[in-house]
């Protein structure tokens, strides 16, 4: 059994490389509370401010360690950003082109064009400094986790004192939300960590509603059209099929 | 059979030509079609419909997608977010693949119940089988080209299973890979294979059709056409019953589209690919499940690839298992509960194949596994002789007048041999 050796090899590889975690079973009865959110339902569309605020935690707290490698800075107008707006943010990233004319690569300010700029260069970059654990790139990070949003801000606010008996390896924390309940990632939410340009206090369960919200929004930035389309499809289907099946009895009445 | 009358001149003289136009009347206006044909006769049409959809979509997202393992991921997540409608066609594919198999399997169901693959229909009943076979191996390819962590894995674990094969297993396996692990070459061919198969699918549905209206359709009955009272033109009764019908059935398939587009997939293909990390379940789409369960009640591997593929082939040799000469599962007493049996067993093979191989899973898979191939192999052969069928009506037509006077005296048997 090569194949199964192989896999045993790479499990154990992974769980290495992981510091730990990557054995997590789905055993481990993990809850996540649901949240009331905005984009949710059949109607549901993105809280505007949320979002806004939420891509203020992502910048001033996520982006430290985690990329957004898939979200432009042109996609920040559908939060409510202005054409302006969005150049200034833009502008605040150093953007690596070239090779220009001379043959060499060169920084400029980024443009609405450019996508968010990574904080390591390479994955191995980021592991050697975040203590072998790899920062996961967050522009499809609600969708690719079971239990999606209502997870991402479960893990925001789980951390918290590892429970009786429950043994917490060196550099790692104890999270309830997190299969396994060891996570590399220290606690990123401190009540005040960002100062809300409208007020709001940021309290933990506030920034990560928001960032949260932000994130939703840069894994499925098409959810909103995607919703009111499909009730506009629905509706139609089903006058569709009422005239259809009129059709059909008057068609079949006199067939005996 | 009456010649069409075309009034158009130029139609008219294409067809002397090329009689494209009479046999269009031919076979899809005039056809002659049972009149008794229930809803469930609905999901033929419905799977054509789908496997257009396919193409459609496909073709457009085809037009967009890389296949190269290290663009692959980011060219869908283009097609997510850049492409105009992308999302939408990539949802409508995605979701298109599972309600395919949704208006197969019932359509399957529907031809085992009223024994639709007997007599005269047996190669109709056995190119439907090629069909989903074709589907399959489709579907699992398709599975594979988003490059995310279930299309990597569940490539590794399904290609690995012909490592069962005696003797030549490894090399098989390499050669399906294109190298020595699931790579780049294996991604290439398999959307290479993902583009042709679908069109091979077409050809055999052609044949399917073919094969169709050589003796038309079965119906709720059983019974054979007996006269033009018994039957209707295709059109337009069975046209306007069948868009009737296709908008209902769009109707939940819009739902997922636009409402739940990521249910019936596995968040874990939102991660890129990744072969140093193994993902905590390996779970294929939820259409191969009932295989997937029957392939780990087997203890041995190769007996598991075995029973798997069995599990299909033994629809191949149906038509020579159940030799009841009556077709429709409405008058077999007995064989009604088998089948019913059978129909929750395939659910319960559903749900144990997403479960992870431990506990009383294992065993319940096992017994599942057993009755599957019990109703084939030993349930319908020995129905066939000891089973005795209520008495058939005389006629289609009859039936449906809401016939007077009791259905037929005469044994089934005698009256039913085609």
């Amino acid at each position: 059994m090569r194949m199964k050796s192989l896999i045993a090899a790479t499990v154990a590889f992974a769980a290495l490389a992981m510091n730990g975690p990557a054995a997590h079973a789905a055993g481990d009865a993990i809850h996540l509370e649901k949240q009331d959110w905005s984009f949710s339902g059949l109607f549901g569309t993105f809280d505007r401010a949320a979002a806004q605020r939420g891509l203020q935690v992502y910048r001033e707290v996520c982006a430290t360690c985690h990329s957004l490698d898939y979200i432009a800075f042109r996609n920040l107008a559908d939060l409510g950003y202005s054409e302006a707006e969005v150049k200034a943010i833009a502008a605040e990233y150093e953007v690596v082109d070239g090779p220009n004319d001379e043959g060499e690569m060169f920084t400029r300010p980024g443009t609405p064009s450019d996508r968010f700029v990574a904080p390591f260069a390479n994955d191995n970059a980021a592991r050697a400094g975040n203590g072998g654990a790899l920062p996961p790139d967050l522009s499809l990070i609600v969708e690719a986790r079971a239990g999606f949003e209502d997870y991402i801000y479960g893990l925001l606010t789980g951390y918290g004192e590892a429970p009786e008996g429950v043994n917490v390896s060196e550099g790692m924390s104890y999270n309830k939300a997190f299969p396994g309940f060891q996570i590399a990632m220290g606690q990123p939410l401190y009540e005040d960590g960002v100062t809300y340009a409208d007020g709001t206090k940021a309290s933990v369960e506030q920034m990560a509603k928001d960032v949260t919200t932000f994130l939703t929004w840069a894994s499925e930035p098409n959810l909103e059209e995607r919703k009111r389309t499909g009730v506009a499809v629905i509706l139609f289907l089903i006058v569709a099929s009422g005239l259809f099946y009129a059709s059909k009895r008057k068609i079949w009445a006199n067939v005996h | 059979m009456s010649t069409a009358n075309f009034t158009n001149p130029v139609v008219r003289w294409i067809d002397h030509r090329l009689p494209i136009f009479s046999f269009l009347h031919h076979e899809a206006h005039e056809y002659p079609t049972p009149k008794n044909l229930s809803y469930w006769w609905n999901f033929g049409s419905l799977a054509g419909i789908m496997l257009v959809i396919m193409l459609v979509t496909g073709i457009t997202l085809a037009m967009h997608y890389t296949p190269h393992v290290d663009y692959a991921f980011a060219s869908v997540e283009r097609i997510m977010r850049d492409v105009n409608s992308g999302w939408l066609i990539r949802y409508i594919h995605m979701n298109g693949a599972s309600f395919f198999f949704i208006a197969v399997y019932i359509h399957m169901f529907r031809g085992l119940y009223y024994g639709s693959y007997k007599a005269p229909r047996e190669l109709l009943w056995m190119l439907g089988v090629v069909i989903m076979l074709l589907m399959m191996a489709t579907a699992f390819m398709g599975y594979v080209l988003p490059w995310g962590q279930m299309s990597f894995w569940g490539a590794t674990v399904i290609t690995n299973l012909f490592s069962a094969i005696p003797l030549v297993g490894e090399h098989v396996v390499t050669w399906l890979w294109g190298g020595f692990s699931v790579d780049n070459p294996t991604l290439n061919r398999f959307f290479a294979l993902h583009y042709l198969l679908p069109f091979v699918i077409f050809a055999v549905v052609v044949l399917h059709i073919v094969a169709l209206h050589r003796f038309g359709s079965n119906n709720p009955l059983g019974i054979d056409v007996k006269g033009p009272q018994d039957t209707i033109p295709f059109h337009p009764y069975y046209t306007v019953k069948d868009a009737f019908g296709l908008f209902v059935f769009l109707i939940p398939f819009a739902f997922f589209i636009f409402f739940a587009p990521n249910f019936l997939g596995h968040p874990d293909n939102y991660i890129p690919a990744n072969p140093l990390v193994t993902p905590a379940h390996i779970v294929p789409e939820w259409y191969f499940l009932p295989f997937y369960a029957i392939l780990r009640a087997v203890p041995d591997k190769l007996f598991g690839v075995l029973a798997m593929f069995g599990a299909i082939a033994v629809l191949f040799i149906l038509p020579w298992l159940d030799r009841s000469p009556v077709r429709s599962g409405s008058f077999r007493p007995v064989f009604k509960i088998f089948f019913w049996l059978l129909f929750v067993d395939c659910i319960a093979l559903t749900w144990l194949g997403g479960k992870p191989a431990e506990g009383w899973y294992v065993t319940a898979s096992r017994i599942a596994t057993v009755y599957y191939f019990f109703y084939f192999l030993v349930a319908l052969p020995l129905l066939s002789i000891f089973e005795t069928p209520k008495p058939l009506p005389k006629s289609i037509s009859e039936s449906v007048l809401g016939g007077s006077g009791g259905p037929a005296a005469a044994p089934a048997a005698a009256k039913e041999k085609a």
